[in-house]
């Protein structure tokens, strides 16, 4: 286990909540404040919808001070100011990072770009600080789905990603044809408990690099399907699609990782993201990491979702690397994993 | 309405647009899930030379892509529930900007159009996709692409 000393801002601000937290030695949790809390609501009065850079700026000083007061703590005793710089809607990102750069340089400390899935990966290392390397991690949400090796910190490897549509999408626009809303996940993931996960055979699509996802065909099967039973007059159970929607998915989801694992002898398996939040998809790694003998690991669900905590335990590995970077730090709208592995490779 | 024989053919009707589109032009993209609507921005951003993979924004609302000789903006306002967002989105930047704005589930942003604005409506019925173009405003560089594209 690695031992950290550090104490870490970090500000999140890629899509609809804007968020701060303050990490102490990469797995203490000092404070960690998401704008949709009722602190804050109650502040603006009532529940703001925010889905935008305008709102984050609004938001980004009370988060920053809820973080600071509910840690007990002040700008002098932060060691560095970590931010995620992408992906994620621009303007809201840009909040995120002109603050933290500006603060960064008010109080004279290091800043840390952060890519939003490291953060996701890194909520586990800051549940499980015991987890051992290397290990493989299925970071799976509304905008990504990868698999990942990690054999040192700070060292990846992507093994699988999708090709189309990432998994947390999948739901969602299937949520959107069944009627249930957004966001997808959970609606879907508590209507499937009611319904057969073999009433319909959806396809599970298997692509030439065998790692790979691609769920934009699972989507169109099951918005086939809902148009066949629509002109035949058929009624639908919407339990049953959920249900053996969610079962394509997971499925393949599984299959891909547990296959990674083995090809690549790798024994301790961690979920990532707001689809890892799923009960079915944890569920099915469970059983299935017990019969292999494998490890897994899971975030807590607060932890799942978007949040600043993440992005500051990322931080803390890399600030014990001197992994910092400079005031020409940029939010990026696109910015595929791969590509800031590379880029930031050293 | 004319009719999209396939997924090929909606990507080249997209390439055919997007070659011929200027700054300021905004096209609305209307349809049931599944209809093509990702499929033509796709093409769009093909024929405007972005080189970057184009993926649905509803996760993050609006992507940007620059690679291309004018920047493109794409949409999804399905998860935009009243108009007050989007002020806080800064659409009007966007709608009054020096890209191309392509909009996905536009309905709630009827207020905040431009004058010009393209309108493409998909229709699928079991395996036959159709798309209609209906302009409003003066943008014949659009009609010319797509009449051409169809032999109209």
């Amino acid at each position: 286990m690695k031992k950290l000393n550090s104490v870490i801002m970090a500000i999140e601000s890629s899509c609809d909540e804007t968020a701060c937290a303050i990490i102490k030695d990469g797995t203490e949790i000092c404070a960690n404040v998401v704008s949709t809390q009722i602190k804050i609501h109650e502040k603006f009065g009532g529940v703001v919808p925010e889905i935008a850079s305008r709102k984050h700026l609004e938001y980004i000083d009370v988060v920053i001070e809820e973080a600071l007061d509910e840690a007990g703590l002040g700008f002098a005793d932060l060691d560095a100011i970590a931010v995620t710089m992408g992906p994620g809607l621009i303007g809201a990102l840009l909040v995120g990072l002109s603050t933290a750069k500006g603060l960064a340089y008010s109080i004279k400390k290091p800043l840390i770009g952060v890519h939003h899935i490291e953060g996701h990966i890194y909520a586990n290392f800051l549940a499980h600080p015991e987890i051992a390397l290397p290990c493989i991690c299925l970071v799976v949400s509304g905008g990504h789905t990868n698999i990942v090796k990690i054999t040192e910190h700070g060292h990846y490897e992507i093994l699988g990603q999708t090709v189309d549509d990432a998994a947390g999408e999948a739901y969602d626009k299937v949520a959107r044809a069944i009627g249930l809303g957004y966001p997808g996940g959970p609606k879907i993931d508590r209507l499937a408990k009611e319904g057969n996960p073999k009433a319909i055979d959806f396809p599970r699509a298997q692509l030439d690099q065998p790692l790979n996802f691609s769920f934009s065909g699972l989507k169109s099967a099951v918005l086939n399907y809902l148009n066949q039973m629509q002109m035949k007059n058929a009624p639908v159970n919407d339990a049953d699609v959920a249900a053996s929607f969610q079962e394509a998915v997971v499925d393949v989801l599984v299959g891909h990782t547990i296959q990674a694992m083995e090809e690549n002898g790798i024994q301790t398996l961690l979920l990532a993201g707001g689809v890892s939040a799923n009960s079915h998809l944890r569920d099915r790694f469970d059983a299935i990491c017990k019969e292999k003998g494998f490890a897994i690991y899971y975030p807590p669900l607060s932890l799942c979702t978007d949040n600043a905590a993440m992005i500051g335990a990322a931080a803390a590995y890399k600030f014990d690397r001197n992994e910092f970077s400079d005031y020409s730090l940029n939010a990026v709208a696109q910015l595929p994993f791969s590509e800031y592995v590379t880029t930031m490779k050293h | 309405m004319e009719r999209l024989e396939s997924h090929q053919c909606t990507i080249e009707l997209g390439k055919k647009l997007g070659a011929s589109l200027k700054r300021g032009d905004v096209l609305l993209l209307e349809g049931d899930l599944g209809a093509g609507k990702t499929t033509l921005t796709q093409g769009i951003a093909e024929g405007l030379g972005v080189t970057e993979y184009v993926n649905s924004p509803t996760f993050v609302i609006i992507s940007e892509y620059f690679s291309g000789r004018i920047p493109l903006y794409h949409m999804d306002l399905y998860r935009i529930e009243e108009e007050s967002q989007l002020y806080d989105l800064g659409i009007e930047d966007y709608f009054f900007g020096n890209g191309v704005c392509v909009v996905e589930w536009p309905a709630v942003a009827e207020a905040f159009l431009p004058e010009n604005v393209a309108r493409l409506t998909f229709r699928k019925d079991g395996d036959v996709r159709e798309i209609a173009l209906t302009i409003s405003g003066e943008l014949d560089h659009m009609r010319e692409a797509y009449n051409e594209y169809f032999g109209i």
